[in-house]
């Protein structure tokens, strides 16, 4: 009977709402708000946004012309394109002397995008990474151990002040440096641990080397974003660390973490709509998908200062679910992103994303997620390579036993994906590892 | 009476045989024998060594997959049909045999095979009741 009260007081503490007035707003309260805010930012944004006022001019568009929140797709894109173009402030709708913050995208390909914060949103970004963390359960009783890089990236600074925010204790550990990172985790008593889900595999891995129990250690939860993943490796880390693993979202362009978190029902991200609004569309045409379609997630920022953004595409694939969640908040939840529009890989005409292969491997017993996807074109037909790491668990002694493994991964592949495969298994630490985001395409087909 | 034997995953690609034998002589173990199952992808390379556990610590620590196996080593007559008659026991003991290889040296008049079984145990009883030699795992190693 204790058990089962001190059972309920753990569920009872661990469901808590940061800011329920907020995030259990009633949804015609909500659009009404939204509409309010959007207003508000559109005028702002056309004021002092050179981009945005020649975009809305060049379609004989003005504010006023948005009436409602069903005018939203009148109002043309953002993309990172504009965001280059006007590199590196030309995007801020307020004077540099109020921006506190600069942070910047990861700009893996060419510049950068830089974005800015006045003191006003950084309150805002801090009280939506509480909203996301409180919604994984952290508490100010819990040790939050960040391990993402602090930098110009989102990321860490993001996750530590919402954790301030909450009064949690932090260690912003920074990313790298696997061994100190688990010597601290040990030390310190981390509770919940911040990273990119990948970068919790290469600490699992790590762990099982140095025979490190992941009971010993007092991590409960990982709250990890910055990268797509599966459910499959959502279980194995749970399995492997221990922990609750649960999902963010965000991204720089847009404000970093906190646009979307899980709560522990964990059927998807509540993306904090009264101070985001989300629609989905159609990739390749730009029209706006019907409710609970599967497209590219498009954001419009209605609270941010320096930095507003009107429609930007994402690029992230996911689809909304506006059904109402057990936990109480009434925000919609978006879907654990499946890849990205721009790595979404067409192969044979079909499409493909990394997320599927990974799910397909992690099926596998004993096979680890270090793979490499390899495509490339002879003469007009696209060759898929997957390059998967051998290791104790799937490497045999036999040879008609490593052949049927290679076999059973291709014919499971190709049922998941519908287009055929090569399994290529290849030494372990031939692919590199990543304290970041994981680079697992290798597309040689424009060489 | 059986024999310790290490398994290495091996990238078709060139200079991965000598970093392994690298590996082993730099760790101070000698090979003892050997065989090299290959596809075009990739291979395996099966050892007999001196020092087993030295030499799996070692290229585990040089980074490769590594695996240990039982196997069996069989002196076998060194003149014709000296093979036969040993696969014939075997045949007829219904104990079938996954690979073998033979190995460097002899021992005495007789030439020395590796087997793998998928029973040894059941391998070491149906050759010794038919009077085939096996050799002890201490011996292979400082043959």
């Amino acid at each position: 009977m204790e058990k089962a009260i001190s059972t309920m007081r753990f569920y009872e503490e661990q469901m808590r709402i940061w800011d329920p007035l907020n995030e259990c707003m009633g949804r015609e309260e909500l659009a009404m708000l939204q509409f309010t805010r959007l207003r508000d930012t559109l005028n702002r944004a056309y004021r002092n946004v050179p981009c945005y006022q020649n975009k809305f001019r060049s379609l004989g568009l003005v504010p006023e012309d948005i009436k409602g929140l069903s005018d939203l797709p009148l109002i043309p894109f953002t993309t990172k394109e504009d965001l280059r173009l006007n590199y590196p402030y030309g995007m801020f709708a307020v004077p540099l002397r109020e921006v506190v913050r600069i942070h910047s995208s990861s700009g893996t390909t060419g510049k950068p995008t830089v974005v800015g914060y006045t003191r006003h949103d950084l309150n805002t970004w801090s009280e939506l990474v509480a909203r996301f963390m409180t919604a994984a359960g952290v508490t100010e009783d819990d040790i939050v151990h960040i391990a993402f890089g602090y930098g110009l990236f989102t990321g860490a600074f993001g996750l530590h002040y919402g954790a301030e925010r909450i009064g949690a204790s932090v260690i912003p550990m920074s990313s790298g440096n696997t061994d100190k990172q688990l010597m601290i985790m040990q030390d310190y008593r981390s509770t919940a641990v911040v990273c990119t889900p990948s970068y919790a595999m290469t600490m699992a891995d790590r762990m099982e080397k140095l025979g490190i129990d992941p009971a010993s250690l007092a991590l409960k939860v990982g709250l990890f974003g910055a990268e797509p993943w599966s459910e499959e490796m959502r279980r194995e880390i749970e399995q492997r660390l221990g922990i609750i693993a649960t999902d963010n979202y965000g991204l720089s362009e847009v404000m970093g973490p906190g646009i979307a978190g899980e709560c522990l029902h964990r059927c998807g991200m509540h993306i904090f709509e009264d101070h985001f609004i989300a629609e989905i569309i159609d990739p390749e045409t730009g029209e706006v998908l019907p409710s609970g379609a599967t497209g590219e997630l498009v954001l419009t920022s209605i609270t941010k200062e320096a930095f507003p953004m009107l429609r930007y595409r994402t690029r992230d694939i996911t689809r909304l679910d506006y059904t109402p969640c057990a936990c109480g908040r009434t925000h919609v939840r978006m879907k654990k992103t499946m890849g990205r529009s721009d790595d979404m890989l067409i192969i044979k005409g079909v499409n493909v994303f990394p997320t599927q292969i990974e799910e397909v491997l992690f099926q596998v017993e004993g096979c680890e997620p270090h793979y490499q996807l390899v495509i490339e074109r002879e003469g007009t037909m696209d060759t898929l390579e997957v390059q998967v790491e051998v290791n104790e668990a799937i490497f045999f002694d036999e040879m008609k036993k490593q052949r049927a493994f290679v076999d059973l991964l291709e014919k499971r592949l190709f049922s998941a994906l519908g287009v055929g495969a090569r399994v290529k298994l290849v030494e372990p630490s031939s692919m590199p590892r990543h304290e970041g985001k994981a680079k697992r395409v290798i597309d040689r087909r424009h060489l | 009476m059986k024999v310790e034997q290490i398994s290495i995953f091996i990238e078709n690609k060139s200079g991965r045989l000598a970093e392994v034998t690298h590996v082993l002589g730099t760790a101070g173990v000698n090979i003892r024998a050997l065989s090299l199952a290959d596809t075009s992808d990739f291979g395996i390379l099966r050892l007999i060594v001196d020092k087993t556990d030295q030499a799996k610590s070692a290229l585990k620590a040089g980074g490769f997959t590594v695996s240990k196996t039982e196997v069996v080593a069989v002196e076998v007559p060194d003149r014709p049909l000296g093979l036969y008659g040993i696969l014939e026991v075997l045949d007829r003991g219904k104990v079938n045999v996954e690979y073998m290889y033979a190995f460097v040296e002899r021992c005495g008049g007789n030439a020395v095979i590796i087997f793998r079984f998928d029973n040894p145990e059941e391998a070491i009883r149906v050759l010794t009741a038919n009077g085939v030699g096996v050799l002890a795992g201490e011996r292979v190693y400082s043959m």
